[in-house]
């Protein structure tokens, strides 16, 4: 009697255990603050598709480069510019060859009030605060001053300037209210295609230089199939259909 | 070795420092002595709310500013009533938060050292005529000054040291925000690890100079009452 119960119990908890989903291999993943909500999407496709796990940490690319350099066990990293992945294959700290563009991010200028024409309320001065990632650390913030500089505002409005360590900060700053408008990654504020929130501007292409985004392999990932296998998905149409709705290109 | 930008980091984080510490002695002595005094049911609810910033993470406290500090937050509200400007991503601000998050440190060596001290000097001194006031000024004051430097020494290095809840609201501004915390934080950020190391090799030798200048000081006083993030 005990022992059939106990035959029972067992039966119930391997059934429990093999209904969880199984993983193949998993790789750790080191992604770019802006690439926050298309990478949940496309690590749960690529769960699906290929029974890999996509371990996902996100933060600053500089964050990440340091921590890269210093032994973090990261074995794919998606960083929010070129310069930093090019550095880690020089160091011989990532894969050589193993590096490519996997999107290419679109700047917008956004107000979480909805029905304001941001544009204008830059070019007004009609605003306490402007909210721009660190110019010095994100692509991001370098292209909004770029795009400053274009429309001839950025001495004009530099008072103004609140700056974010990271593009995710800086949307954080605009979307409390703390900021009027805010330079942020189209991505953050786009969902299947259109504008969520708020009101936004998107920058023309021409005002700065195209913030492109690459992927690379590390060290540590090398032989793991899981990370050769995210690499390859991160270049297939289905990852380029999703990137695409959120605001991305190819470049 | 320090660039510009690190002096005028270096100042601001002086400056604020310097006003913290005054605010929070001019805030933290009658409330340290209400504590010691008080009877009321109250007194572990005040408490309790003086040591949150113990033991909340920074991001927690500079979320909850970030939003209260915001235009539809009750700060932001408060501000926009009276006709002032809002208070994140300005000096103004920081001092608010740095007041809130450094209070523990100023409070409880000052409530250790009124408490160390007793009732029985009052007692004397009410028996020879001296009127509230006057035994707050001429007796509590100081018998329990070793608690208040102890404080004042505490509540501004935690104020140097302060990092997260700056990060969240200050919006990293030259000569607002930007704090020697933040500058080294950027230095990182953008690999320039000599700037970082020297910054942060002064933050090292000031911190320790002064937890030592403080050791020292209280093994002379053993009364002091100095818990270092402890409660009392």
């Amino acid at each position: 009697m005990l022992l059939t119960r106990l035959k029972q119990t067992l039966i119930a908890i391997s059934a429990t255990l093999m209904a969880l989903p199984l993983y193949a291999d998993e790789v750790m993943v080191a992604v770019a603050s802006n690439f926050t909500a298309p990478m949940q999407e496309i690590a749960a496709a690529f769960a699906q598709k290929t029974g890999h796990k996509a371990t996902l940490s996100f933060g600053s690319s500089g964050k990440f480069l340091a921590q890269i350099q210093n032994g973090a066990p990261f074995e794919v990293f998606l960083s929010a510019d070129q310069a930093k992945p090019v550095k880690l294959e020089q160091a011989g700290t990532a894969v050589a060859g193993s590096r490519f563009t996997y999107a290419q991010g679109t700047l917008a200028l956004w107000s979480a009030s909805a029905g304001l024409d941001p544009q204008a309320l830059l070019q007004s001065g009609d605003f306490n605060k402007v909210a721009l990632a660190n110019p010095k650390l994100a692509p991001y913030g370098a292209a909004a001053v770029q795009t400053l500089e274009k429309l001839g505002l950025a001495e004009k409005t530099r008072s103004h300037w609140v700056m974010g360590e990271n593009i995710s900060q800086t949307w954080q700053f605009a979307s409390t209210g703390n900021a009027k408008i805010g330079f942020v990654a189209l991505s953050q504020i786009m969902k299947n295609g259109a504008v969520t929130s708020g009101s936004a501007w998107l920058i023309p292409a021409t005002y700065y230089q195209p913030i492109r985004q690459d992927a690379v392999l590390l060290k540590k990932g090398e032989g793991n199939a899981a990370a050769a296998a995210l690499l390859e998905y991160l270049q297939s149409d289905e990852v380029n259909a999703v990137i695409t709705r959120y605001g991305y290109s190819r470049g | 070795m320090l660039s510009a930008a690190d002096l005028t980091a270096i100042w601001l984080t002086l400056k604020l420092a310097t006003v913290v510490t005054l605010l929070l002695l001019l805030l933290g002595i009658p409330l340290a002595w209400w504590l010691t005094r008080t009877q009321s049911r109250w007194k572990s609810t005040v408490s309790a709310v003086i040591a949150l910033p113990l033991v909340l993470p920074p991001t927690v406290l500079g979320f909850y500013l970030l939003v209260a500090m915001g235009p539809d937050g009750p700060l932001g509200r408060l501000m926009t009533a009276l006709g002032l400007e809002l208070l994140s991503f300005s000096f103004t601000g920081l001092v608010v938060a740095s007041v809130i998050y450094s209070l523990p440190f100023v409070v409880q060596p000052v409530q250790n050292a009124m408490q160390a001290m007793g009732t029985r000097p009052l007692e004397v001194a009410a028996s020879l005529g001296a009127g509230a006031c006057d035994r707050f000024f001429t007796v509590v004051l100081p018998l329990s000054s070793p608690g208040i430097l102890t404080a004042a020494i505490l509540g501004f290095a935690h104020t140097v040291g302060e990092f997260g809840v700056v990060l969240m609201i200050g919006g990293n501004i030259p000569g607002a925000t930007r704090v020697i915390s933040v500058q080294i934080y950027d230095h990182v950020e953008a690999l320039e690890y000599g700037h970082a190391h020297t910054l942060a090799g002064i933050m090292l030798l000031f911190s320790f100079a002064v937890l030592f200048a403080l050791y020292t000081f209280n093994g002379r006083r053993r009364h002091a009452g100095l818990s270092v993030g402890g409660l009392p």
